[in-house]
């Protein structure tokens, strides 16, 4: 029953994240998976990405990413093990696994940017 | 079968053929999918990857450094070039998606799917241009 009325929150979670990580990931990754590590770029200064980082509104913006993109994808994953491996009949373990793993990357996330000096 | 079947007062057990692990091999638009459903494994990698920034950054300048020296190390950079494809994939696929997810009514008259997906790329190029100028700076 708890688990019925579950659902649509995590749809809600879902797709949430999917339009988060559509519209940030691409230009983060971009800048500092490619353009920043083969010198495209200059990287920026300590400084900006500490004044950047330390801003409250940058902080819950990069919560809201981590927290909806780790949900989008436990929810998307455990997706893709049931229809691809058909694997449905491990459901329990799946579901702790991938929300599991979002529950403690969020966690990981407000402490490591509540940290910010 | 020239067993007897066998009765028994439980529910039972429907004919289901065995699905092929690989059906998703089949035809290319069931590959596709698989492809769009693993993106999430990429974007998880880029998630775990910005925390990685987020502590070095907090670490000090030279926490910072020692981040952009290790993100320069080629299977660093090869797993990210993977993941910018599988991202992009998804951002694509997920804009395109969006006029069949969100119908939108003005005037009792269907906004047309081009203007809803256009919206959504606009937005994309808005936020990466934000987020490009908040970093790099001005």
């Amino acid at each position: 029953m708890t688990r019925r009325s579950l659902e649509p929150l995590l749809w809600l979670l879902f797709s949430a994240g999917g339009v988060l990580s559509a519209l940030f990931l691409p230009v983060l990754l971009l800048l500092f998976g490619l353009a920043l590590p083969l010198g495209w770029l200059p990287p920026p200064s300590h400084a900006r990405l500490i004044a950047v980082l330390g801003n409250p509104l940058t902080g819950l913006v990069l919560f809201l990413l981590c927290l909806l993109s780790l949900f989008h994808f436990a929810h998307r994953f455990r997706y893709t093990l049931y229809d691809g491996l058909q694997i449905k009949h491990l459901n329990e373990l799946i579901n702790l696994f991938c929300y599991g793993a979002a529950i403690v990357g969020s966690v990981v996330a407000v402490y490591l940017l509540w940290n910010v000096p | 079968m020239n067993e007897q079947p066998k009765y028994t007062d439980f529910h039972p057990r429907w004919f289901r053929r065995r699905m092929s692990t690989y059906w998703w091999l089949k035809r290319w638009s069931y590959v596709m999918f698989i492809l769009r459903e693993l993106s999430s494994v990429f974007i998880a990698w880029s998630i775990v990857f910005l925390l990685l920034l987020t502590r070095a950054v907090s670490q000090g300048q030279e926490g910072y450094e020692q981040f952009l020296a290790w993100s320069k190390n080629p299977v660093v950079v090869g797993l990210n070039v993977i993941s910018l494809l599988f991202v992009g994939f998804h951002a694509v696929t997920w804009f395109n998606l969006a006029p069949k997810a969100m119908v939108v009514r003005l005037r009792g008259r269907r906004v047309p799917a081009l203007w809803i997906a256009g919206s959504n790329y606009a937005a994309w190029a808005l936020v990466s241009a934000l987020v490009a100028w908040l970093i790099l700076g001005g």
